[in-house]
């Protein structure tokens, strides 16, 4: 039997798969994706947010425990587990000479992510590399690694993972039996349920419109994450956390394909023009903060909206000053010109238009700092970068709610285990998207998902090995 | 920052692939660390004909990105930029070619055309040979210009390597000046830009994968082997060149050959010419077992005949210096002169076109990267 069996195969799973052989464990991996598919959301990750105190290879400058939980604690307005957040804090601050040593190569931040120079350091070659890399450690450490192995359903016998159960299957034309697979301890790893549409479709409801939001919902990652293990284990009795319509969601280009968009389909400019609905109007400050801090709560907001899609505005003066769209945007030589394009109530829309422009106080325009430009008079208010849209051509660009992970989870403590009834398992942990809930209430800031993943996946693969030596876990 | 204002061509397939694909890494940018190709991106918003041109002859086809590529099949995305780009260098290779009708060899290169001329020319000799009724005639001393005449010699080999070498810089000049906008052409000092180019070209900095552990072949993991063989190749070939260089330079202050082999020429030819044979069998090693998403399969026929062709040369040149006091000495010389040929003849239509076009893009990058610096 072997010893350590790791249900997943992103970023948390290998982490835990890792240590757990580290610890002398044996391992199996079994990750439901196809190989060229492997690594869930974590492919599409760059960077880890990361403590510290002095100036540490690609990382500049300092940033202290205390700044790090003071964001986390703004972010997801208290919905923090204060004990659990800082363990990740002071974990992330120690885990990248182990993440070197099986091949992750960290570099300064990319271009246009400037302003996390400071707190997060950025994998080379993005996610996909650091998954790559961990997959080739795993296999020369001997870790077992199995494709196209979803896990339906777990035995469990008084709060003790017993086997993990795989339906029959087509792989490839093959057609494989269902399996049992017996371990003296598990690590669950296997994702949140943003794939499952149906499952999002019951999360977030009818809303007063008599819409259903989550059906224009776009996946952002992986479409493996089905939540199929998380609900199985729900129903068995384990203590959930979180609430399921929270998850880390940005405003992405419309035109985004239904899954694995990833980093490239999000549109950058929203702050430095105006974003209006369907029916043309503003209904958020798109000034708030700076860009990085805000574009986390951009998917709720659209989410909210009639159709739940918004539209990106500006005018040639912000062409070149944010990260250039995957997609050519609409593009018209009026107002009128553009509102037709993207079919919006003409009136309205320059209504509004005319409105924010007249709005618009002079001032310095400094897109790197909170500048003076604000509107005055209108509701909502621009309070910062606020210019006229006056200077053609005029761009649009379609919003969509992105969905990149979902929060509802395991409830879990300082050890990772799974509980039941309060009571922690003995040999069933829980790592990464399954768990993240624990730390992530609500709200979002940028490499925090693999700040949490790296740091309990680690635990839940060492604890897991040392379970299965019935040692007590750490 | 575009060339050509003035007039906006249009792209083929192959330069819209590109373009599409570049538009995608530019809104990603995820692997700016790995080589010069994606730092030269970022400071364009919009990629014309003469940007695709450039940023393909900037990429070294390490197949980095590929792996690392959220975005390759079977992402719907379909982000391949090595085969991209390398399908565009073809076409670099064969617009810019001079004569220009000439360009169009580098769509039947391949083995096939490297070694049918090689040995067609080495049938050529052969033939000259007996003629001469000396093919197996035993020349004492093994001084082959006993068989062909040093002036002869001179006189072929000479006017061909001239008339190839000026024809692959008449296409890399044309190219330059393609891909450089005019406005950049005056307003800065060369001389930095050049010296790191020249430097990124000599020690094949972009095939160490940004981090220094290597480029991929044949999966995700890094390997030093296609940097390492490259150099063998490379410096091999120089070495051989240098030697040749040398005993010419004897000659004509009066030292004629056969050189002893502790002598510069005979030394700088065997450490060179073993750098020549190990280099390109690695290479052609490496080739075959290279990942088949890597770079354009079209081009590997190309690929392959360059190397084989060096490889021959070598291994030619190492014999006739074990052989060249037997019988066999005139048949290897006219072989390893054939190869040679074969090699002159073939350079400003072959892959050896590839260092010239690099080393331009590599020097445009730097001067762009300098711009930047300052303009900061």
């Amino acid at each position: 039997m072997i010893d350590v069996l790791v249900i997943g195969g992103g970023n948390a799973a290998l982490c835990a798969a890792l240590m757990a052989r580290e610890a002398g464990a044996s391992v199996l991996l079994l990750e439901a994706s196809p190989r060229e598919w492997r690594g869930g959301n974590s492919q599409h990750t760059r960077n880890l947010r990361c403590m510290h105190d002095a100036p540490q290879d690609v990382l500049v400058d300092a940033y202290p425990e205390e700044e790090f939980w003071q964001d986390l604690l703004k972010v997801t307005d208290g919905k923090t587990n204060e004990e659990l957040a800082r363990l990740v804090i002071r974990e992330s601050s120690t885990c990248r000479d182990w993440m070197r040593q099986h091949g992750v190569h960290f570099q300064p931040p990319l271009s246009g992510a400037l302003h996390v120079a400071r707190t997060n350091a950025f994998f080379m070659g993005g996610g996909k590399a650091l998954v790559n890399a961990y997959y080739r450690s795993a296999e020369r450490l001997g870790v077992q690694i199995r494709y196209e192995t979803p896990v339906e359903d777990l035995e469990i016998k008084d709060g003790r993972f017993v086997a993990a159960l795989i339906p029959e299957r087509q792989v490839n034309g093959v057609h494989l039996a269902a399996e049992r697979i017996e371990a003296k301890s598990c690590v669950l790893a296997a994702g949140g349920f943003e794939s499952n549409r149906d499952w999002l479709r019951e999360a977030w409801g009818q809303n007063e419109r008599g819409e259903y939001p989550s059906d224009n919902f776009l996946i952002r990652g992986t479409r493996f994450n089905t939540g199929t293990l998380l609900k199985r284990m729900l129903s068995l009795g384990a203590d959930r956390i979180g609430d399921p319509t929270q998850a880390h969601m940005v405003a992405i280009d419309a035109r985004a394909p239904l899954y694995d968009g990833g980093i490239c389909t999000r549109i950058d400019c929203v702050s430095l023009g105006v974003v209006v609905n369907k029916e043309g109007e503003r209904f958020y400050d798109e000034g708030e903060d700076f860009w990085p801090k805000r574009y986390a709560i951009w998917g709720r907001l659209v989410a909210q909206q009639p159709e739940q899609i918004g539209f990106s505005i500006i005018d040639s003066k912000a062409v070149g000053h944010f990260m250039p769209p995957v997609f050519p945007g609409s593009k018209a030589d009026s107002l009128e010109q553009l509102a037709d394009q993207l079919e919006l109530p003409r009136e309205t829309f320059l209504r509004t238009l005319q409105r924010y422009n007249k709005a618009c106080r002079s001032g310095s325009f400094d897109h790197t700092k909170l500048d003076d430009c604000a509107t005055e008079g209108i509701t909502p208010a621009k309070t910062h970068w606020a210019r006229p849209i006056d200077t053609p051509p005029f761009y649009g660009y379609a919003l969509r709610p992105g969905v990149t992970f979902t929060y509802l989870g395991l409830k879990t403590d300082a050890t990772a285990a799974v509980h039941f009834a309060n009571q922690p398992s003995k040999n069933l942990f829980v790592a990464g998207e399954m768990m993240a809930g624990n730390v992530l209430g609500k709200g979002y800031t940028a490499g925090v998902g693999m700040s949490i993943g790296t740091a309990f996946g680690r635990i839940a693969g060492h604890n897991a090995a040392l379970s299965c030596l019935d040692r007590q876990p750490v | 920052m575009s060339a050509e204002s003035n007039l906006i061509p249009l792209l083929n397939t192959a330069e819209e692939d590109v373009n599409r694909q570049m538009q995608i890494c530019n809104a990603c940018r995820y692997c700016e660390g790995f080589c010069a190709v994606f730092p030269a991106m970022t400071q364009r918003l919009e990629f014309n004909k003469a940007d695709i041109h450039y940023l393909a002859n900037l990429c070294h086809n390490c197949g980095a990105c590929l792996h690392a590529c959220q975005y390759a099949a079977p992402h719907e995305f379909d982000v391949n930029i090595p085969r991209a780009m390398a399908k565009v260098r073809l076409q670099t290779y064969i617009d810019f070619a001079w004569p220009k009708k000439l360009g169009a060899l580098y769509q039947r290169n391949g083995v096939t055309l490297a070694l049918s001329s090689g040995l067609a020319l080495c049938l050529f000799l052969i033939l000259t040979l007996l003629i001469q009724g000396n093919l197996f005639t035993k020349i004492e001393g093994g001084n082959f210009y006993h068989i062909f005449s040093h002036n002869t010699l001179v006189a072929l080999f000479g006017s061909v390597f001239v008339f190839s070498f000026l024809a692959l810089l008449v296409g890399v000049v044309h190219f330059w000046r393609k891909v450089t906008p005019k406005e950049e052409k005056r307003q800065q000092e060369p001389l930095p830009a050049m010296l790191q180019a020249g430097k990124a070209a000599l020690t094949l900095k972009y095939l160490d994968g940004g981090h220094g552990q290597g480029c991929n072949n044949e999966d995700d993991a890094y390997t030093l082997s296609r940097r390492r063989f490259h150099h063998l190749t490379f410096y091999g070939f120089m070495l051989c060149f240098a030697a040749t260089s040398v005993a010419t330079l004897y000659h004509y202050i009066g030292w004629e050959a056969p050189y002893p082999v502790f002598s510069l020429p005979v030394m700088l030819g065997i450490i060179g010419g073993l750098g020549l044979l190990v280099g390109p069998a690695g290479l052609l090693y490496l080739n075959y077992k290279r990942h088949p998403d890597h770079g354009d399969q079209a081009q590997r026929p190309m690929d392959r005949a360059f190397i084989v062709l060096l490889f021959m040369i070598s291994l030619t040149g190492l014999l006739l210096l074990c052989v060249r006091e037997t019988t066999l000495m005139p048949l290897m010389l006219a072989l390893h002169l054939g190869f040679v040929m074969a090699f002159f003849l073939t350079m400003p239509y072959s892959k050896f076109a590839h260092g010239f076009y690099r080393s331009a893009a590599l020097f445009k990058s730097y001067l762009e990267r300098f711009k930047e610096k300052k303009s900061q």
